[in-house]
């Protein structure tokens, strides 16, 4: 459904198969589908987790850990059942690069699934697809239907003697439930109201059992990790930054899409270049590096490399893939306003700082935009929003905190231009009018 | 309460994916809503006692997703992004023209049942924004304009 682009710094290993009809069994099996998860079958369990480990993949769901070591946690022995859990609740804004996934190639992510069931020796695996992607889940549905056709889930799959079952769930509406804790409640048919960690749920997690929770793409990459191994996949990013990731680029850019480029990818590179530059002719004026949750970078810090690592030392994230632009007709405080107002909206309710934070600072910035705004409202978002970060139950309460506190940080003239009943100085420059338009 | 052949199928088979019957309740609460159009005192009664829950537990479940909804919608749930990547793009003025062309606002019905609008959050088409759900379907890069053709092409179905 969603347009594929391409550019050619692009190295294609997630999305090889994009395109090509994989969607059907055969032609995942023509694609060299299947064949890692066969590999597997015949290492270690641990062998499998130290591929993954070396291979240097990260989660792409946000908060970058790597793979193999959060594996490598699940206790060996348990009374109670294993399972693996794969996070396709996407809704962090800006993202959208599982769906790409689960459209063009859903059994790869089956087999991420069933590798890293596997490496745990869990025999369940579920994969969460969040409510609107509706089509996906069928495509998934179908994907799993096929797979159990042919033997390759269920009972004794592809004659080992091992049994595991890969089941689709699905979510209806809510991106709190993408936190890991929240998304195993709301599989248990509960509100998404999160867990306190420790235990973490590799140790204890659904229904008490010890549980992987990964994300879409990390668990898409695997299969190409364990069929190439874990040096080739390393060495496709800088150090500790192995492989590629689909980079989502949106916003105020002449070729927006998602394109799956090398860890450590120069930004301003991905803006010039594969993002075909700022639209209109116009100039940058910020860059959200991976969804909304991700402290903003100003046009200056766009040399750096896209990768966990470098976006730290640069005071960011890489987050979740969602690179958005803004061009200088962009007002940050109505941004921010935007942000928060998504923020407050998705907070669950259950901890006071994110509840009581998220709203008071909703409030405050949209006063503030329209032109009610006091000197003291900006050292308050400040302080308000540096109050939230780590005395939440959940990473929400940071992740409405880190582009609020950035935002003001960086941009703080912005915010004293809408003082003393002025209008938003933004308002007319009309960027969004003469947006080009596409078929 | 009847629901149909294949929610039947799916319900019974569902429940054997899992320890606990319960877990089965927020696709099924969505599947069930796909049906009767909005979820009913009759069907969280229908699905509390299947699922060995009281009903104000299933009633607990429903005020957290914001898609599950209690009282009846429009035949065609107009869906208009407004976060980030779509604000960027027009999606404030996309949302606006929307409610001038059905004459409603965030969350209201046209008086003949047919469109409900809704002002919602990052629907994973930032790349292709402004979107918009229809239902299900994704409606990208989006203009008034196309806006316009897209809402009278959801008209002509509903009233033919
Ligand atoms: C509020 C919140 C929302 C999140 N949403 C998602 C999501 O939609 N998809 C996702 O994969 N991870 C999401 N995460 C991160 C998960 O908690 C978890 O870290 C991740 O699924 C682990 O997978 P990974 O290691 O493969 O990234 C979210 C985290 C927070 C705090
Ligand atoms: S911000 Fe509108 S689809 Fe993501």
């Amino acid at each position: 459904m969603a347009s594929l682009v391409s550019h050619p710094d692009e190295v294609k290993v997630v999305t090889k198969r994009f395109g090509k009809g994989a969607t059907s069994l055969d032609r995942y099996l023509e694609l060299d589908g299947y064949k890692a998860v066969q590999k597997a079958l015949g290492m270690q369990p641990d062998a499998v987790i130290n591929e993954v480990k070396n291979s240097a993949l990260r989660g792409r769901g946000g908060a970058g850990f790597n793979t193999g070591m959060k594996w490598s946690f699940v206790p060996k022995q348990s009374p109670k059942p294993k399972y693996v859990l794969c996070n396709g609740d996407e809704s962090e804004p800006g993202t959208c690069k599982d769906r790409l996934i689960l459209e063009h190639d859903p059994h790869s992510v089956i087999e991420g699934v069933m590798i890293a069931g596997l490496s745990v020796q869990a025999h369940v695996g579920y994969i969460y697809i969040r409510g609107e992607y509706r089509y996906l889940s069928e495509i998934m549905q179908k994907a799993i239907r096929d797979a159990y056709g042919r033997g390759f889930l269920g009972k004794n799959i592809f004659g080992s003697g091992y049994d595991f079952d890969v089941y689709w769930h699905g979510g209806a509406g809510a991106y709190e439930v993408g936190e890991e804790s929240a998304l195993m409640e709301s599989l248990e048919g509960k509100r998404g109201i999160p867990r306190i960690r420790p235990p973490f749920p590799a140790v204890i997690g659904l229904w008490g059992g010890p549980t992987i929770i990964n994300n879409v793409e990390t668990l898409a990459s695997v299969p190409h990790i364990i069929l190439g191994g874990a040096d080739w996949y390393a060495g496709l990013g800088p150090p500790k930054n192995g492989g590629t990731r689909l980079f989502c680029l949106s916003g105020h850019l002449n070729r927006p899409g998602v394109y799956e480029l090398p860890l450590g990818y120069n930004l301003r590179k991905m803006i010039y270049d594969v993002g075909g530059g700022i639209s209109n002719g116009r100039n940058l004026k910020a860059v959200v590096p991976g969804g909304s949750s991700t402290p903003v970078l100003t046009a200056e810090e766009i040399d750096v490399g896209m990768d966990f690592d470098s976006l730290a030392k640069a005071g960011s994230m890489l987050g979740s893939g969602g690179v958005v632009i803004l061009d200088d007709t962009t007002c940050m405080v109505k941004f921010a306003q935007r942000i928060m107002k998504f923020y407050q909206h998705e907070s669950c309710g259950w901890c006071i700082p994110c509840r009581e934070g998220t709203d008071w600072l909703k409030k405050t910035l949209t006063r503030f935009h329209a032109g009610g705004g006091t000197k003291k409202d900006i050292d308050n978002i400040q302080y308000l929003a540096e109050n939230m970060l780590g005395r939440t139950f959940c990473p929400l309460g940071d992740a409405a905190a880190m582009p609020t506190i950035s935002i003001v940080k960086k941009f703080r003239k912005e915010f004293e231009d809408h003082l003393e009943g002025r209008p938003c100085p933004f308002e007319k420059a009309g960027a969004v009018r003469e947006l080009p338009v596409m078929a | 309460m009847k629901f149909s052949d294949q929610f039947e199928q799916r319900f019974t088979e569902m429940l054997t994916h899992y320890p606990t019957k319960r877990s089965v309740l927020v696709p099924t609460l969505l599947f069930a809503q796909d049906e009767i159009g909005f979820l009913s005192d009759e069907v969280i009664h229908e699905l509390a006692g299947r699922l060995d829950l009281t009903d104000l537990e299933v009633r607990n479940v429903i005020s957290y997703y914001s898609m599950l909804t209690t009282k009846p919608r429009g035949k065609f749930n107009v869906q208009v992004c407004t976060n980030i990547a779509c604000m960027l793009r027009g999606a404030d003025e996309l949302f606006e023209h929307c409610e001038k062309k059905l004459g409603i606002g965030h969350k209201g019905t046209t008086p003949d049942g047919l469109f409900s609008l809704e002002e919602v959050e990052c629907i994973g088409a930032c790349s292709w924004a402004p979107a918009a759900q229809v239902n299900y379907d994704f409606h990208e890069n989006l203009t008034p304009d196309k806006m316009d053709r897209v809402l009278d092409e959801y008209k002509k179905k509903g009233t033919q």
